[in-house]
């Protein structure tokens, strides 16, 4: 079946197998490698992506549930020389090891920094929790997602 | 002897006035990360792939008698079933070590015998993942199930089942090897006279400490995909640690030329150890030579859990003897390690269990000796740390209790009981991997340092041996610790590089960068030896077409060692644009210096894009490049000093990590939040393993709970207040004073938290891990709460 989606800000149309085909591999075969497979069982936030700005597991996520929907990839947040605002803090914080873990960390943040511009720590863990890191200690992905909110802050003051 | 360390290292520091090293340059390949570009292995899609599964063993040991395919084999998208009768009977190890490796080959792609439960029976490849399992299905195979053995305790009974009774079951160096009484490794050796001290010493204190399996984690499980190039190579795209490794046993395990095989790693999502092992690999190339077509085979988490590989559990003996000065008279280690049903790098961890920690102690009377032996269960690999977690979770925990019983503090004792520089220790030279070790000075040692300043920052003297009432108890805990860096005299690493047109730089690696960021930290050092700045190396590394063999990442030695050959390599390209830049100038090169990516004259200067273009296209025109290997004779210590916090609810049994303090000496931090970033990570793998991660099995041997509901990491929620410290010190032998950081950090957190948890509540735990059951089944015996 075909659903109409809009990712990254564009009309998209996608095939599905089913209802019920996992988004993340649907995803994933019409090119938006970026979101990674970690479980496939919602227990890792490696295959994060934001739907209508909310993230999900995208891995445990039926795709025909984000038919007329707007989903985010890593691929919208930004691209090589014109990186975002949190992909660079996430770069400067030393937040990236292996980066596999990442695409699903940067979406949860920005969907974090969307409803809450300045969270405490406590709000960054909660929104992050559901997303298992093995390389970094998550020290510096908070670090970063810190540096995230107070860059866009400055620019949003501008 | 610390200030004469920083002392020594300042000085180098104002002399080599480091421009790119000792700053925290941003990830030479952060932007195709954060970018989610398609760099990782399960990225690359070629047009026709075909999908593997594997055919798990549902028994813990067992023959197979009759394997039949054919239904399997008839489904429509079926490409190839391969049972043990289709690949060639060639043992090989899986252990991704240098060659001949130091582990018995005691493995084939797949075999007759099952031998433990998530074992290989035969894989299939088909058009799409769903064919490929319900032709699983449809696979025969009838059984003769054999007695396991589920507890390393009764692998040596005499009459056990044989786990290897294959006559091919070898190891390729001349070292122990029973398979027979299923012993896979022995080590026994003796320095000075331990039985004697330790019946003459003032306290002896002996226990028995249980350390348990967990599982790396990596969040990119195994991948790998084969195909063939135009040429007909295969090619082996991988998520490994060591793609030179990768090629040898690949081409040794189906009886083809090296020749025939390219390696590629690209990123790899985290490794840990567990892709120092070449596990899928070579059934994805026998697929791919099956099929003519590329192959790709992803682990499911689950398998990653029960068919990669683990930590190697130990029990561990120890006996120590101290005379009344606090000096150290006698060490006795005897370790049971259980191997589980390979015996992947089962010597070598066994033999790090006594190399990474017997030396930080002035003791001159040792006995270490252990077995390893076979066991019908999940099977262990190389995991970071490589055996220093499981000794000093037993040594942390029991100079904890010896200073108790002499009456010291631990930290204050801990400061007099280590080596220092300009020492050495018996046991360097005594116990390496696997045979003997190299006999080394300790050159730098910031260990006291470290002791200073975690002590300050956990607030030891204020927060130790305080009495306490009610339901929650705190207490800290702390250990110092040492590991190495690079395997002496037998790793190597290489590189390569050529300068272009507009100054910038190609540098070629062997070095495998897995995550760990060592990409970025070579071309720092590459830089720094240049004069330029970092962002004018394009790196590119582990392409065993392209890049120079390097022995991968493990053993903590990239920086130290693969950091050295690009040291050296730079060097001589700086010689060569030096020779051209006196032509350029008409000065002597002894006139000439470089930095800013130019070179200086007396008289005048040349930038290095106009140097690069002389060679290239004016006079003389040659390829400034060059390439250097190199090998070292020392492994030096990273040192480091561990403290904790703990609060224990006394009602529940349950640990929270309140604060953790890691102080570590890893030289020089080329690039410093890189190695905050290693100590960080592997501390909370370290507090995750020492509180929540754990196999439980069943009766049969099977892993209950692979999934990350049921095997806890730690996440966001459960992390403590995590303050990691770097101490300067400066490693002559190692590139701009390094030496390594990588594995260290989980080292700490075992031994901590025990001793965190005696000094809030009195009990001491001697088995891993500090669940809530265990805990509050110690106090309750216990009941002499502090
Ligand atoms: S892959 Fe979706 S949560 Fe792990
Ligand atoms: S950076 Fe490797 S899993 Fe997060």
């Amino acid at each position: 079946m075909k659903i109409e989606t809009t990712i990254n800000n564009q009309k998209k149309e996608l095939n599905v197998k089913n209802y019920t085909e996992p988004l993340l591999d649907v995803l994933r075969r019409h090119g938006y490698v970026g979101t990674k497979e970690g479980c496939r069982s919602g227990q890792c936030g490696a295959c994060v992506v934001l739907v209508n700005g909310l993230p999900v597991n995208s891995c445990i996520y039926p795709a025909g549930r984000a038919s007329g929907k707007k989903i985010t990839t890593i691929e919208g947040i930004g691209i090589p020389n014109k990186l975002d605002k949190i992909q660079q803090s996430y770069l400067e914080s030393g937040a990236v090891q292996c980066g596999y873990c990442t695409p699903g960390m940067i979406l949860c943040t920005k969907s974090l920094l969307d409803k809450n511009p300045a969270p405490t720590d406590e709000e960054i863990k909660l929104a992050l929790d559901g997303n298992l890191c093995r390389c970094t200690g998550y020290v510096k992905i908070i670090d970063a997602v810190k540096l995230a909110a107070k860059k866009l802050k400055k620019s949003s003051h501008r | 002897m610390f200030l004469i360390c920083v002392n020594l290292w300042l000085k180098k520091m104002e002399k080599n006035n480091f421009q790119q090293v000792g700053k925290s340059k941003i990830k030479v390949d952060g932007q195709a990360l954060v970018t989610g570009q398609p760099v990782f292995v399960g990225d690359f899609i070629i047009p026709g792939m075909l999908w593997a599964k594997v055919l798990w063993s549902p028994h813990s040991h067992a023959r197979i008698k009759n394997i039949d395919a054919s239904e399997a084999e008839k489904l429509p998208g079926v490409k190839a079933v391969l049972t043990y009768k289709d690949v060639p009977r060639i043992p090989f190890t899986t252990a991704g070590q240098g060659a001949p490796e130091p582990s018995p080959y005691d493995s084939f792609i797949l075999d007759n015998k099952v031998r433990y439960l998530g074992d290989r029976v035969a894989a299939v490849a088909a058009e799409t993942e769903e064919i490929a399992n319900e032709a699983l299905k449809q696979i025969k195979v009838d059984y003769e199930i054999l007695e396991p053995i589920l507890d390393p305790k009764n692998s040596r009974k005499k009459n056990a089942p044989v786990i290897h009774d294959e006559k091919e079951a070898h190891m390729p160096l001349p070292l122990a090897y029973e398979p027979k009484k299923n012993i896979c490794a022995h080590i026994d050796i003796k320095i000075g006279d331990a039985e004697k001290t330790l019946k003459e010493s003032d306290y002896v204190i002996e226990h028995e400490y249980d350390i348990h399996y967990a599982q790396h984690t990596p969040i990119e499980t195994h991948i790998s995909t084969a195909y063939f190039d135009v040429h007909g190579r295969m090619v082996i795209i991988t998520s490994t640690q060591v793609p030179f490794h990768v090629r040898r046993i690949v081409a040794r395990s189906l009886n083809i030329p090296v020749q025939k095989i390219r390696v590629i790693k690209p990123r790899i999502g985290g490794g840990f150890g567990v892709k120092q092992e070449v596990l899928i690999e070579p059934l994805v190339a026998a697929l791919a030579m099956k099929t003519n077509q590329a192959v790709c085979l992803k682990y499911t988490r689950s398998e990653e859990f029960i068919s990669s590989r683990c930590r190697h559990p130990q029990v561990i003996n120890l006996k120590t003897g101290v005379q009344k000065d606090g000096t150290f008279s006698a060490i006795d280690i005897g370790i049971l390690q259980n191997n589980g049903a390979y015996g992947s790098h089962s010597l070598t961890i066994l033999c790090n269990t006594g190399s990474k920690i017997l030396p930080l102690f002035k003791c001159k009377n040792i006995i270490f000796d252990g077995d390893v032996v076979y066991t019908n269960l999940p099977v262990c690999g190389a995991y970071r740390g490589y055996g220093a977690t499981e000794g000093y979770f037993a040594m942390g925990i029991q100079l904890d209790e010896m200073a108790e019983k002499i009456g010291v503090d631990i930290v204050e004792w801990s400061k007099k009981i280590h080596i220092s520089v300009g020492e050495t220790s018996p046991v360097f030279a005594a116990l390496g991997e696997g045979v003997e070790g190299v006999e080394q000075n300790i050159s730098s040692c910031g260990l006291d340092k470290c002791i200073e300043l975690g002590a300050k920052e956990i607030n030891w003297y204020q927060k130790r041996r305080k009495t306490q009432t009610g339901r929650y108890r705190r207490g800290v805990g702390m250990v110092i610790m040492m590991q190495g860096s690079s395997i002496p005299e037998i790793d190597m690493g290489a590189a390569f590089m050529k300068m272009n047109e507009d100054g910038s730089f190609n540098l070629l690696l062997g070095a495998t960068d897995l995550g760990t960021g060592s990409d970025t930290i070579m071309s720092q050092i590459a830089a720094e030896v240049l004069g330029t700045a970092t962002e004018k190396m394009l790196v590119y590394s582990s392409d065993t077409d392209l890049t120079p063999f390097d022995v991968g990442a493990y053993a903590s030695s990239t920086t130290y060692l693969s950091g050295q050959a690009v040291l050296k390599t730079a060097q001589k390209i700086k010689e060569q644009i030096k020779k051209v830049a006196a032509e350029m100038l008409k000065e002597p090169v002894e006139n000439l210096t470089v930095h800013e990516g130019k070179v200086f004259g007396k008289k005048g200067k040349a930038t290095f894009s106009e140097i690069a273009n002389y060679s290239l296209y004016t006079k003389h025109q040659h390829q400034i490049m060059a390439g250097e290997s190199h090998i070292t004779h020392k492994s030096p210590p990273p040192f480091s000093a561990h403290f904790g916090e703990v609060e224990v609810d006394t009602l529940t049994g349950k640990v929270r990590v309140i604060k953790y303090v890691a102080a570590v000496d890893c030289g020089t931090a080329i690039n410093p939040k890189s190695a905050e970033g290693q100590t960080e990570g592997a501390v909370i793998n370290g507090i995750s393993y020492a509180l929540c991660e754990r196999y439980i099995f069943n009766k049969k041997g099977k892993m209950l709970n692979p999934n990350f509901n049921y095997y806890k990491i730690f996440s966001t929620m459960d992390l403590p207040e995590l303050k990691t410290i770097l101490v300067p010190t400066y490693e002559p032998t190692g590139p701009f004073g390094a030496k390594s950081v990588s594995e260290i950090g989980i080292n700490g957190p075992c031994p901590v938290i025990a001793n965190a948890i005696y000094d809030a509540v009195g009990v001491r735990l001697y088995k891993a891990p500090f669940t809530p059951d265990k805990v509050l089944e110690a106090i309750k015996k216990n009941g002499n709460h502090r």
